[in-house]
């Protein structure tokens, strides 16, 4: 690998060194939060997570390739990585986490980890899987239609793709050729059914083919690849060209969730074995062998991502609940 | 004017007015839609705005889903009411709990439009009445308008809705029900019931194409010399609670008429209503005429006469309550 000064471009991906440095912090940033509120859930402090330890690569570079001031994204739980690209900051997710009233995803009415804020272009998700995905054709919809020239990325996991919802917002978004970009995060496993109890044909991006547009299946362990195919699908989008299906394959290191243990279904050599594919310290090797990186700088990086997550859970530990007084507040729009 | 004529005045009007009005079903297109309610509008508005959508009926509410919350206030189309069921996931779990649940943030600017009911010989997939399924469900509104001149205001309000509102119209009303339709723009607002018929002795609450039975009953009902007040609700969801007790504590005596079946229907819940907060006026116990509690109306006219709920079963059951 030859050495960069960190502007040029990186592997032909169209980042350079500034930008890799930048996923790498959101990656460190997406682990430590996900680490740590996994760590509060077993305190006690938080009563749910869904750790996205293993798919930061896929999720931060991929919203990495967004316009992220004018797109959208229609998150999933494992999108951590995703939001904080596209500007929720640590304190966010931590009131979030906490339930709080401050909490700008739900203000304490949803579980953590699930999404929607407004003012970032997220739109609101919930814990119904593939719902979202004829709902991003609609906001990539709206947005052909409004002229807002605006790309719309919907992010699921292989599970949901069996769900009749991925079907029919494909098929809408192929036949209107409509600027959305559908992120299939393969990790192998819904919960405990791994993906070849989900379909005999397990390459998700194959199904984009019955729909007219094209698929594409990655390496979802390195940004750089991920950075490349998902930028390349939302210039495709802007263009008026359509959609992409995008599979990035990935691991799932931690269970479903702070309810699930992984154990009664995965052998902990297993897990021993695809913790070796962790992509943070196979980016952390990149950007040293690239120059862009040593262990002081690493280190400092680090530390300041701890900081900042320790700040943030302070800050969202103390603030306040949400006032039972206003449970029944919203049902209704005025 | 004719039922179906002041559905599509309502959609042109909303259409012409606003830009972010759009529609979208299946065969709503070059089709017009197979009852025609949207029969000129791909002509007029254009397909970017009269979408016909793929035979998916729970990707087409999910589509005008985001829709709505990117700006737009798209109507659906559902071809036949029997037909929603698969896109009910879609209507309960995310149109009705969005704005709950990100605490206001976004709101569902949305209508699903869909005839329903029985009388046509549709059989079980092309009769039901699926309002009481609906209404069961916070925030949702349900429309179902009785008369060409509500069934116009109340869809151009649910367009203007922030809320999504599911706007059931009978199919056989489309074209049997005809009534005054002026010109240009006006609403009716939703959550409002009105008084269709005043009386003495007892209340008919209803709404829907069973309005009509209610006022034919009533008819005959008067010439024995039985007073009826007749309610029409107009929206299912929210109630307007205040109408029907009103009439009840003048009147003593209450039957709720719908086509939908008996268990755990709008009647029920008027009836509980009723029960509570006007306990002390009534004279009689509250009754209900209802379809039975049969899977939908059967496609033989022996058979399906035999189910539907008509004006005659209205004036058994309002002489029993008279002379209770």
């Amino acid at each position: 690998m030859p050495a960069s000064d960190g502007i040029e471009p990186l592997r032909g991906s169209g980042l350079d060194g500034t930008d890799a440095q930048r996923i790498y912090r959101y990656m460190l940033l997406a682990r430590a939060i996900s680490e740590k509120s996994w760590l509060l859930t077993r305190q006690g402090r938080v009563l749910f997570t869904m750790p996205c330890d293993g798919q930061e690569a896929a999720d931060v570079a991929s919203a990495y390739a967004l316009d992220r001031g004018n797109d959208f994204i229609v998150p999933y739980a494992r999108s951590l990585g995703a939001m904080l690209v596209k500007g929720m900051t640590t304190q966010e997710v931590m009131l979030n986490m906490f339930g709080k009233a401050a909490d700008p995803n739900s203000g304490g009415r949803q579980m953590p980890m699930h999404w929607g804020y407004k003012k970032l272009g997220i739109i609101s998700m919930g814990s119904s899987v593939a719902t979202t995905i004829p709902r991003a054709a609609g906001v990539a919809l709206a947005s052909k239609l409004r002229k807002q020239n605006a790309v719309t990325m919907v992010y699921f996991g292989e599970g949901s793709a069996s769900e009749g919802d991925f079907h029919e917002g494909l098929a809408f978004a192929g036949v209107h050729r409509l600027p959305v970009v559908f992120f299939c995060n393969n990790n192998g496993w819904a919960t405990s059914v791994p993906v070849n109890l989900q379909s005999a044909e397990p390459q998700v991006a194959k199904r984009a083919q019955g729909y007219g547009f094209p698929g594409v299946t990655i390496d979802g362990l390195d940004p750089l690849t991920v950075y490349q195919a998902v930028k390349a699908a939302v210039d495709l989008a802007r263009s008026g060209e359509g959609p992409t299906l995008v599979e990035a394959m990935t691991i799932r290191m931690m269970p479903h969730s702070s309810s699930d243990d992984h154990l009664r279904y995965r052998t902990q050599e297993e897990l021993d074995a695809e913790r070796k594919l962790d992509p943070l310290p196979r980016f952390r090797d990149f950007l040293i062998s690239a120059n862009l990186l040593n262990e002081e700088s690493d280190q400092t990086m680090s530390d300041s991502v701890d900081q900042e997550v320790e700040d943030a859970i302070e800050l969202a530990d103390a603030a306040p609940s949400p006032d039972p007084d206003s449970a029944m507040d919203r049902v209704y729009a005025p | 004017m004719r039922l179906i004529e002041a559905v599509r005045e309502g959609l042109r009007e909303e259409m012409a007015a606003d830009p972010g009005v759009f529609l979208i079903g299946q065969d709503i297109g070059i089709n017009g839609g197979v009852f025609r309610v949207t029969d000129g509008l791909l002509e007029e508005f254009g397909p970017g705005r009269v979408i016909d959508s793929p035979l998916a009926e729970s990707g087409m509410v999910g589509v005008a889903i985001g829709a709505a919350l990117n700006g737009m206030r798209p109507v659906v189309e559902i071809q036949f009411a029997d037909f929603i069921f698969p896109a009910f996931n879609q209507l309960v779990s995310e149109a009705a709990r969005m704005h709950y649940r990100t605490n206001g943030e976004f709101p569902v600017p949305m209508v699903i439009r869909a005839p329903y009911g029985g009388g046509v010989r549709g059989g079980l997939y092309h009769s039901q009445s699926v309002e009481a399924y609906f209404a069961h469900v916070p925030g949702l509104k349900v429309v179902v308008p009785s008369s060409p001149y509500d069934a116009k205001g109340l869809l151009k309000a649910a367009i203007r809705d922030d809320n999504p509102v599911l706007f059931f119209e009978h199919k056989l009303a489309y074209n049997t029900v005809r009534g005054e339709v002026p010109d240009g723009d006006y609403t009716v607002p939703i959550g409002e019931a009105v008084v269709r018929r005043e009386g003495r002795n007892l209340t008919l609450i209803s709404y829907g194409l069973s309005v009509h039975h209610c006022l034919e009953a009533a008819e005959t009902l008067a010439a024995e010399g039985i007073s009826c007040e007749v309610v029409d609700l107009r929206t299912v969801s929210p109630l307007d609670t205040r109408a029907f007790l009103e009439s009840v504590r003048k009147t003593g005596r209450a039957c709720i008429v719908h086509e939908d079946n008996l268990t755990g229907g709008v009647g029920a819940e008027v009836a509980a209503i009723i029960a509570k907060d006007a306990f002390e006026y009534l004279d009689a116990p509250v009754q209900r005429v209802a379809a039975p509690d049969v899977p939908s109306f059967p496609y033989s006219p022996t058979l399906e006469d035999a189910l539907l709920p008509g004006p005659p079963d209205i004036v058994r059951v309002a002489r029993e309550l008279a002379a209770y």
